[in-house]
């Protein structure tokens, strides 16, 4: 299996965000960089508007993602509930 | 360490960049004129094009209109990508709110069904043209010349783009989300006998070549008998047959063409005070575009408003022509 | 007047897919009056072969009020910073004033072709005629008209307080050593539209791209500089949206029909080479150029492309797409390349933009440390004799003006991998002209559109030839080049920008 990732930006925000990414992918290893926030995980990796709004306290939309973010690797998979990075093997 | 920081020693070594203290002078730039002065390279291109090998990369002979400086297209508005997209927010806002209230208050279910099918019949399809016009504004800022006239037709291309989503979501506010009317207003662009002549002139602007007779053709030209006929006549037919809620719907189109215009026309006069040869080949392209878009209104005109609009809306066209300096 | 109102039934709920499609991909009608193929007629002469644009996946489901809204929530974050930046002369905290050098290359060397990448996503947001995929192109050419502008308003502070910036507009398109990413987009601009985007949107964007942007902008983070930390954040934010558009559009590709996979494969072999080549520079400015550094050349090479890349193209081996050409080659030259460049600049330094030096006592070893193999055997003793001839005043430079490889366009400074002290050679005949190359892939490049690239303007042939006024080097660099000759160039130590600094910083 190949790693699928996605950097956010070390901002407010983006804690609230990788906090929802660790509860919903567990295997998934965080890795602070400067300025920026590094999560990775073996093939399949999910960020969940539900998990983030509970997180955040307010309605999130899930292309408020697109704020924070600075790069990812994998198939990207977007929809009103979440996004999904996969990479098929 | 301590450090000391004199003010006196701070001052800068330069103001701006060369380019754009060439042309501004020694003074600090504003974030506009950096953003757009000579951004586009203009020597030593190293390829020909596959798609084009008659012309370099970036070359002003994609048009037959000339020049000496293509950064004579100062906008008025100044926009740079980032005022851009934030005036555009501000409007996107209010039209946010706007089509929330609408809906929120169920506004589509209290509009007489003629003006249910007056919009449905002659507004939605337009969001056809607007694509066209996404397009023709997108063909400019690939084969223009110069970032100053380049960047104001992308944005205008982008405006394009998102009037014609905020028509499709008027078609769905009044489908409840079903997207009837947008089939059926698809179906008049497609087949209806008096759209015919309009989605014929929009495909025959598709393959024009010459980038800036084809901003003539679709800015100048297409856009105001539109503008005019849809947003402005239309819209007093909407309220007299008691659609005015249809104008929350329609604000942010008022507000684009207000902002447009301002910069249509400052490159309408700035292009005919160049040469007495741009004014005389802009009068022949504007007239030979002028001839076709009547023709192409025409059946439209009468069917949606009557014998007189036509006139009225190319009476505004041939003042705008006249103010640019064009008889 | 019949006061019939409308009936409607309640609002279904649209999801994101649903509503992109009827906002989006619905308003392409068929053609009645003019054959489509003029409307759009760039999309076949390439032999790529599209049988049904209604396939194409549209990644991220953006419209238009949705990209003002976000995107101007980033530029009003932006420019708050840069603002700042400004007002608080946010220049005097970088680490060291040689960082600013790195910076010097970043405008004059990648600005100008932000720019490009906006001109060739306009030209293929206007030929798709699929309208899925070209609006998400037209979306890309004006966020990298957006980059463009940012980091052009980004540097204007240093601009103000440095040398090297001022004349980045002149300077695109002429100076020798700019001509290699000037030319690599020029090649993929007057390529078909299918290979732009595979070139640009594929390879550079999703394979490469990283490698800019990721550790230079943490560099730049370690070097106390938040205007290009917060440009360079900001700009990777819509870089996710154009990653995922390359992936697509090859997958979209590959989909479409089995004869474009052998085309599909040929061009990422063509620009995976030219893209490595071309991040020779960014190698450099890694390893050499910033004082507080990040990661080296070669760990970022691993991250970025040898894990993330290996990881790409084992899921497009469904396909038939293998990794690149040379992949194997440039996982050798990893060790290498960094310190073959920035000697060639350090040796050519009066002919630069910007400073160049000799690593301090501590950066030199912490490259014998992150490059155990090579550095100590091959690299450091060139340096420790340049800081021999330097201390006893005798900063050397090389007069003669390097030959050129036809391809790429870089100085023949690379070597055989299997003789790292022999500098490689190639060549080819062709229409009775002898033609020179670094390398095996850009020889292959060169040999499968010789066309193309006996076209190329080579900054070193065009001096010789006279065509950059002269007639000595010196008025081609003030002349022709605008450098504030004596200032923009040389060595760091002894330059204006140090003078300065040192002033500013209140030491002797």
């Amino acid at each position: 299996m190949s790693k699928v990732y996605l950097a956010l930006q070390d901002n407010d925000e983006a804690r609230y965000i990788v906090e929802a990414i660790e509860e919903d992918n567990p295997e998934s290893t965080i890795i602070h960089q400067p300025a920026m926030i590094r999560i990775e995980a073996e093939g399949y990796l999910v960020v969940k508007r539900e998990t983030v709004e509970e997180k955040m306290g307010r309605d999130w939309d899930m292309q408020e993602l697109h704020l924070s973010l600075i790069t990812l690797g994998g198939n990207v998979d977007e929809d009103d509930d979440q996004l999904s990075l996969s990479w098929n093997e | 360490m301590s450090i000391q920081i004199k003010t006196s020693t701070l001052e800068p070594v330069r103001n701006t960049f060369a380019h754009i203290e060439r042309r501004f002078g020694d003074k600090p730039a504003t974030r506009y004129q950096e953003a757009t002065y000579d951004v586009q390279a203009e020597t030593n291109f190293h390829y020909r094009p596959l798609w084009d090998p008659q012309h370099e990369l970036n070359d002003p002979n994609r048009t037959a209109l000339k020049m000496a400086d293509w950064y004579a297209f100062k906008d008025p508005r100044q926009f740079y990508y980032g005022t851009y997209v934030q005036q555009r927010a501000r409007m996107q806002e209010n039209a946010e709110s706007n089509y929330a209230f609408f809906e929120k208050r169920g506004l589509a279910e209290r509009l007489p069904a003629e003006v249910r099918d007056l919009v449905v019949r002659f507004l939605i399809p337009l969001r056809h043209l607007e694509q066209a016009a996404n397009l023709n504004n997108m063909y400019g800022t690939a084969y223009g010349y110069g970032t100053a006239i380049t960047q104001a037709l992308l944005y205008n291309a982008m405006d394009r783009l998102g009037i014609a989503q905020y028509l499709s979501r008027i078609g769905l506010i009044l489908d409840g989300n079903s997207s009837d009317a947008l089939q059926e207003a698809k179906g008049y662009w497609m087949n209806d006998a008096v759209w015919q002549p309009l989605r014929a002139l929009c495909e025959e602007t598709l393959v024009q070549k010459d980038w800036f007779e084809l901003f003539l053709a679709q800015d100048l030209v297409i856009d105001t008998l539109m503008f005019n006929l849809f947003y402005v006549q239309l819209d007093e037919k909407l309220v007299a047959d008691d659609g005015q809620d249809i104008a929350m719907l329609t604000e942010f189109m008022q507000e684009w063409n207000k902002d447009t215009s301002r910069w249509l026309e400052a490159v309408l006069k700035i292009a005919v005070s160049e040469s007495e040869e741009n004014k005389t080949l802009m009068t022949e392209w504007i007239s030979k575009w002028r001839g076709k878009a009547a023709e192409a209104f025409a059946p439209l005109a009468i069917e949606m408003l009557g014998e007189d609009a036509l006139t009225i809306a190319l009476a505004e066209l041939d003042k705008r022509v006249a103010k640019a300096g064009i008889k | 007047m019949n006061k019939n109102k409308v009936t409607t039934m309640a609002a279904k709920k649209l999801s994101l897919k649903e509503k992109y499609s009827l906002l989006t991909r619905d308003l392409d009608w068929e053609f009645s009056y003019q054959d489509r193929k003029d409307a759009f007629p760039m999309e076949e002469f390439e032999g790529i072969k599209i049988t049904d644009w209604s396939k194409w996946e549209d990644p991220f489901r953006l419209t238009m009020d949705a990209y003002w809204k976000y995107q101007a929530e980033k530029e009003k974050k932006l420019y708050a910073i840069l603002d700042a930046f400004a007002q608080n002369n946010g220049h005097l905290n970088v680490s060291d004033p040689r960082y600013v050098n790195a910076i010097k290359l970043f405008l004059t060397g990648i600005s100008p072709q932000e720019y490009q990448a906006h001109q060739g996503f306009a030209h293929i947001g206007r030929q798709y005629g699929g309208v899925g995929a070209r609006i998400a192109c037209q979306m890309q050419s004006i966020d990298e008209l957006r980059h463009v502008q940012t980091q052009v308003h980004a540097m204007s502070q240093f601009n103000k307080y440095f040398d090297g910036f001022q004349s980045w507009s002149n300077m695109q398109d002429r100076v020798w050593y700019l001509s290699v990413p000037t030319s690599f987009f020029h090649d993929a601009r007057s390529a078909g539209p299918f290979e732009f985007l595979v070139a640009i949107g594929f390879s550079f964007e999703y394979v490469l791209t990283n490698l800019l942007f990721v550790p230079f902008m943490s560099g730049a983070a370690y070097n106390g500089d938040m205007a290009t930390v917060t440009f360079g954040f900001s700009a990777q934010s819509d870089e996710a949206r154009h990653m995922t558009l390359g992936l697509e559009v090859i997958k979209f590709l590959l989909e479409q029909h089995e004869d474009n996979v052998p085309i599909v494969q040929k061009w990422i072999d063509k620009w995976f080479w030219r893209g490595t080549r071309l991040l020779t520079l960014v190698g450099m400015m890694m390893d050499y150029m910033l004082p507080n550094k990040v990661m080296s050349w070669k760990e970022a090479w691993e991250v970025y492309f040898e894990e993330a890349g290996g990881a790409l193209f084992k899921d497009l081996a469904r396909y038939g797409i293998t990794m690149p050409k040379y992949a194997a080659l440039v996982e050798k030259e990893k060790e290498h390349i960094s310190h073959q460049a920035w000697w060639t600049f350090y040796t050519h330094g009066h002919a630069t933009g910007f400073h160049t030096w000799i690593p301090t006592d501590e950066e030199l070893d912490w490259l014998s440390e992150k490059y155990p193999e090579t550095f100590d055997k091959y690299y450091r003793p060139r340096w420790e004799m340049a800081k021999k001839l330097e201390a006893e005043g005798k900063r050397f430079y090389t007069k003669a003006l390097p030959q050129l490889c036809t391809t790429c366009q870089i100085p023949m400074l690379f070597t055989e991998m299997d003789d790292p002290t022999q500098i490689a050679y190639r060549d080819t005949v062709y229409n009775g002209d002898r033609y020179h190359f670094c390398s095996d892939g850009c020889k292959d490049i060169f040999h499968d559109e010789p066309e193309k690239y006996v076209q190329s303007w080579l900054p070193v042939h065009q001096i010789l030839q006279g065509n950059c006024g002269g007639p000595g080097v010196e008025q081609v660099l003030s002349d022709y080049y605008h450098f504030n000759v004596g200032a923009d160039n040389m060595d760091m130590k002894g330059s204006p920008d140090e003078k300065r600094w040192k002033q500013w910083k209140g030491v002797a």
